[in-house]
């Protein structure tokens, strides 16, 4: 995983003169891109939507970014640290970056370590709402020990040291541009955040929010050849359906991102000749989370709310039910009808990388609607006139919410039939992806509150540790009107044993051990069935015939390699 | 209600016994109606179509009887069969049961939101026209309502209401109750500024003033004179109310405001179609036409009814 790429520094030195046999800086006009999200804000700091962090990726870059298949290699310094070459100390406990030299900001000011530094101190700040912040967790300092060399030391020893500045969403930015800007002011800054300046291939000409961003190469990046595009039109809003039709059927786009169409309507698309689907699998799982705490109404303030225990969900509780609304599903038929190419079966909800994929839990692959049923006959769970279970006068009744989406809907539609050959009542609901995903603290309909019994979504981590992703489902990490409602333990799940193996994932060094605990807190979360996995996804986007150099990257941002892209003649 | 009393003179002349023979036959007012409706050709032909479609929706479900929410995932995207009239959707759900079904959803929409929001404009409307004193205060209201945004007060309602309705009547019915709700009274404005003006005009007539003369009162001027009179501007907004009301719960179910998603709505499904419109044209060419066909059938009513409904058109 960390076998890092040597560059050598005189190659940078060397491109700065390059005689670009090959190519030339802005010859090959315009890209266009689409977005059927609209990027909101150009400084990814202060936003946490991957459309943002992808529009502000054009524009800065962090040290290091993660490529295609999940190496780090470097963006802004001439190698990447290991324990190897000296720049991660043997303890795990500091990282040493080699900035390379000669590197200039769009508007012409050198880059320097002074601009590291006050990047993660424009993060850390107490009051300053970063998004990035848990990439800088464990930081105790970060030093500049000379012009172009930073030292970051952690409080404890770092098995994996790379979360600050590698990857999209902690880039730098410009000391000199944001220094005014720190801490509770940051959002206050619209014309810093909406003009961010950077080391990378673009920079901004306009941008509206919501709507389009216009990007104009470069003409200090550190590659003479590169970009190609002289510029990037990255237009947003629309939905996904339109969004692979301009880029498939119609041409009018060069690049659409996150199609989650029905395999059928991309199929008939790409018939048309003008462009591919292209996807590539990472970290994103579809994945049904059940609610372990009781969301009746009547309850008020303490409605989904853990109450140490004394909360619990009338129903969902009984492990029975929860390995039986599991059994029911005929994962192989969700791929099917929604996803085809970009999606496979799975029992994990760490599905990736290799090396952390359990096979424990295999058992829900293929379905058994017999077992189900006989799981609940046994747990006393008996059928009524109309078919549905009940036990005590609980009926198994689920409301199952999700986002609005046509391939959402069709799975929650199959979902209902499976469930109900195991005696299981549901009803759906669908909620507009802004208010599902929007953390409004005053919508009921967030999917941190998670008022109904089980609610589908995809989530995935940047990077290839699953380290912070598998910290989610801790005790403290659920959502409850005491942290606003922020948190990703969606299913309130509270088990003393996965905190203490969470704690010990935090201080293991070798990759093996890692390994094997990341996967056994996979199994208790799969086995309790506080999580019900459905399908890992591939990240699916589409693009012309005509552009070339597209690296589809699950890893890091989507245009991550942009200055590669070309117009293939 | 010139004809009535015209009718009532000759009756009256009839009766003191002197030369002026009774010639026509008696005829009421709902034969006039009929005999204008009937020569209106539009509104005859929709007349049948909307027949058929309420038949169809009432009683197809019995003949077809394919449960509309089954999945059949093998039989997915099919074109038309004998199992499968009108195909199947991506899915295999069976498309003319899904069509039939959300037809009894959607009609039963627009007939109750346009019922309600009727009675409320028809009561604003007359209390404003005929009454001075409440005239500027509810039209205030009317206004007030008029600018109302639509969309911040359904989120509004919807998260208020939705969970309160849920428990008490279940999902679909406590929706179709706040959704036939919300369009009902964010639409009576139209109709209540209609009627307030045909009120206003006919309270100052000779008959109105007759009957306060001989002391009538007021409930009964409204109920016998005013009320009938406006009864044709009434029924034309009830036509357009209830394709307004078919639109208004189609472009909800986009929002995502609507039924749950599985639940079919003509508005929904066509919604769910347009997607798939290479690959099965038929999902959306059928809730299509069905919109398309019952709205436009309703507003030749209309047509129909409001030439039919006007004395001064009658009999031309």
């Amino acid at each position: 995983m960390l076998k890092p790429r040597l560059l050598i520094a005189a190659t940078a030195a060397a491109a700065m003169v390059a005689t670009a046999a090959h190519a030339e800086r802005a010859t090959d006009g315009q890209l266009k891109i689409l977005y059927w999200q609209a990027p909101s804000i150009l400084n990814p700091y202060l936003s946490g939507g991957t459309k943002d962090i992808d529009a502000s990726s054009l524009i800065v870059e962090p040290l290091a970014h993660y490529d295609e298949t999940g190496e780090i290699v470097p963006a802004l310094v001439t190698e990447i640290p290991t324990v190897a070459n000296g720049g991660v100390s043997k303890d795990f406990t500091s990282i040493t970056w080699d900035l390379m030299p000669g590197i200039v900001w769009s508007d012409g000011t050198p880059f320097t370590s002074a601009d590291v530094v006050f990047s993660a101190e424009y993060c850390m700040h107490p009051e300053g709402g970063c998004n990035a912040a848990p990439n800088f967790e464990d930081v105790k300092s970060v030093e500049a020990l000379d012009k172009h060399t930073v030292k970051i030391t952690f409080d404890v020893p770092k098995p994996f040291p790379y979360g600050p500045f590698v990857g999209s969403n902690s880039p730098v930015i410009q000391k000199a541009q944001f220094e005014n800007c720190m801490g509770a002011k940051a959002p206050e800054c619209t014309e810093q955040n909406f003009g961010t300046i950077g080391t990378g291939p673009f920079k901004v000409v306009e941008f509206r929010a919501n709507d389009v961003v216009l990007y104009e190469a470069n003409d200090k990046y550190r590659d003479a050849a590169k970009p190609a595009f002289a510029t990037v039109l990255m237009k947003g809003g629309g939905d996904a359906v339109s969004a692979a039709r301009a880029v498939l059927e119609t041409g009018e786009f060069d690049y659409a991102w996150n199609l989650q169409v029905e395999p059928e309507i991309l199929n008939t698309m790409a018939a048309a000749g003008k462009g591919k689907v292209i996807s590539a699998f990472g970290t994103s799982v579809e994945r049904i989370m059940v609610q372990l705490t009781n969301p009746d109404p009547a309850l008020g303030d303490k409605r989904a709310t853990y109450q140490d225990g004394n909360n619990p969900h009338p129903f969902l509780s009984d492990p029975a039910v929860r390995r039986a609304l599991s059994l029911a599903i005929d994962r192989e038929i969700l791929v099917e009808a929604g996803y085809g190419s970009a999606g496979q079966v799975t029992c994990n909800v760490l599905p990736a990388p290799a090396i952390y994929a359990s096979t424990a839990n295999d058992w829900c692959k293929t379905q058994d609607v017999a077992a189900a049923n006989k799981l609940l006959d046994d747990a006393g769970w008996a059928r009524g006139s109309d078919g549905v279970r009940e036990k005590d006068g609980v009926r198994l009744s689920l409301l199952y919410q999700t986002s609005t989406n046509s391939v959402r809907q069709g799975t929650q539609a199959l979902i209902k039939q499976m469930w109900q050959e195991i005696g299981v009542e549901t009803e759906l609901r669908n909620i507009s992806s802004s208010v599902f995903f929007g953390g409004d603290q005053s919508s009921p309909d967030t999917f941190q509150k998670f008022f109904s019994d089980v609610e589908m979504y995809t989530n995935l981590f940047n990077g290839t540790d699953p380290e912070k992703y598998m910290a989610r489902w801790t005790c403290d990490k659920m959502p409850s009107p005491d942290n606003q409602w922020i948190g990703n333990n969606m299913p309130r799940y509270c088990d003393p044993a996965y905190d203490k193996l969470a704690e010990q994932l935090a201080v293991t060094a070798a990759l093996e051990e890692r390994a094997v605990i990341a996967k056994k807190m996979n199994d208790m979360l799969i086995d309790y069935g506080a999580i019900i996995p459905l399908i890992h996804r591939g990240a699916v986007a589409a693009h012309s015939n005509t552009l070339g150099g597209v690296k589809q990257n699950v890893w890091d941002a989507t245009p991550w390699n942009i200055q590669d892209w070309h117009r293939i003649k | 209600m010139t004809d009535t009393m015209r009718q009532k003179t000759d009756l009256a002349a009839g009766l003191d016994g002197t030369s002026t023979p009774i010639t026509a036959s008696h005829r009421s007012l709902w034969t006039d109606v009929w005999q204008q409706f009937y020569t209106h050709k539009g509104a005859v032909v929709g007349v049948c179509v909307l027949a058929f479609i309420v038949l169809a929706v009432t009683f197809g479900p019995y003949i077809h009887t394919i449960d509309p929410q089954h999945l059949d995932i093998r039989a997915k995207n099919q074109g038309p069969s004998w199992t499968h009239p009108f195909g199947t959707d991506n899915l295999g759900r069976d498309m003319l049961a899904q069509v039939l079904a959300g037809g009894r959803t959607s009609l039963a929409v627009g007939v109750t939101a346009m019922a309600l929001s009727l009675s409320l404009g028809t009561l604003i409307g007359v209390l404003a026209g005929y009454f001075k004193i409440l005239g500027g205060p509810l039209m205030r209201l009317t206004d007030l309502f008029l600018a109302l945004p639509i969309l911040p007060l359904l989120l509004v309602a919807i998260m208020l209401f939705r969970d309160t309705l849920r428990s008490a009547f279940g999902p679909e019915t406590g929706i179709f109750l706040l959704i036939v709700f919300i369009i009902g009274i964010t639409s009576w404005m139209q109709t209540a500024r209609i009627v307030r003006g045909e009120v206003l005009a006919i309270k100052e007539r000779e008959f109105v003033l007759a009957a306060h003369s001989i002391g009538t009162r007021q409930r009964r001027i409204i109920k016998r004179h005013i009320f009938p009179n406006v009864l044709s501007p009434i029924m034309v907004s009830a036509t357009l109310g209830v394709a307004a009301a078919i639109i208004t719960e189609s472009a909800l179910s986009f929002l995502g405001l609507g039924f749950p998603s599985d639940f079919p709505t003509w508005g929904r499904l066509l919604y769910d179609g347009v997607p798939f419109l290479n690959i099965t044209p038929s999902r959306v060419l059928w809730p299509g036409l069905a919109i398309s066909l019952t709205v436009l059938s309703v507003n030749y009513m209309g047509d129909g009814l409001r030439d039919a409904l006007d004395p001064r058109i009658r009999g031309r």
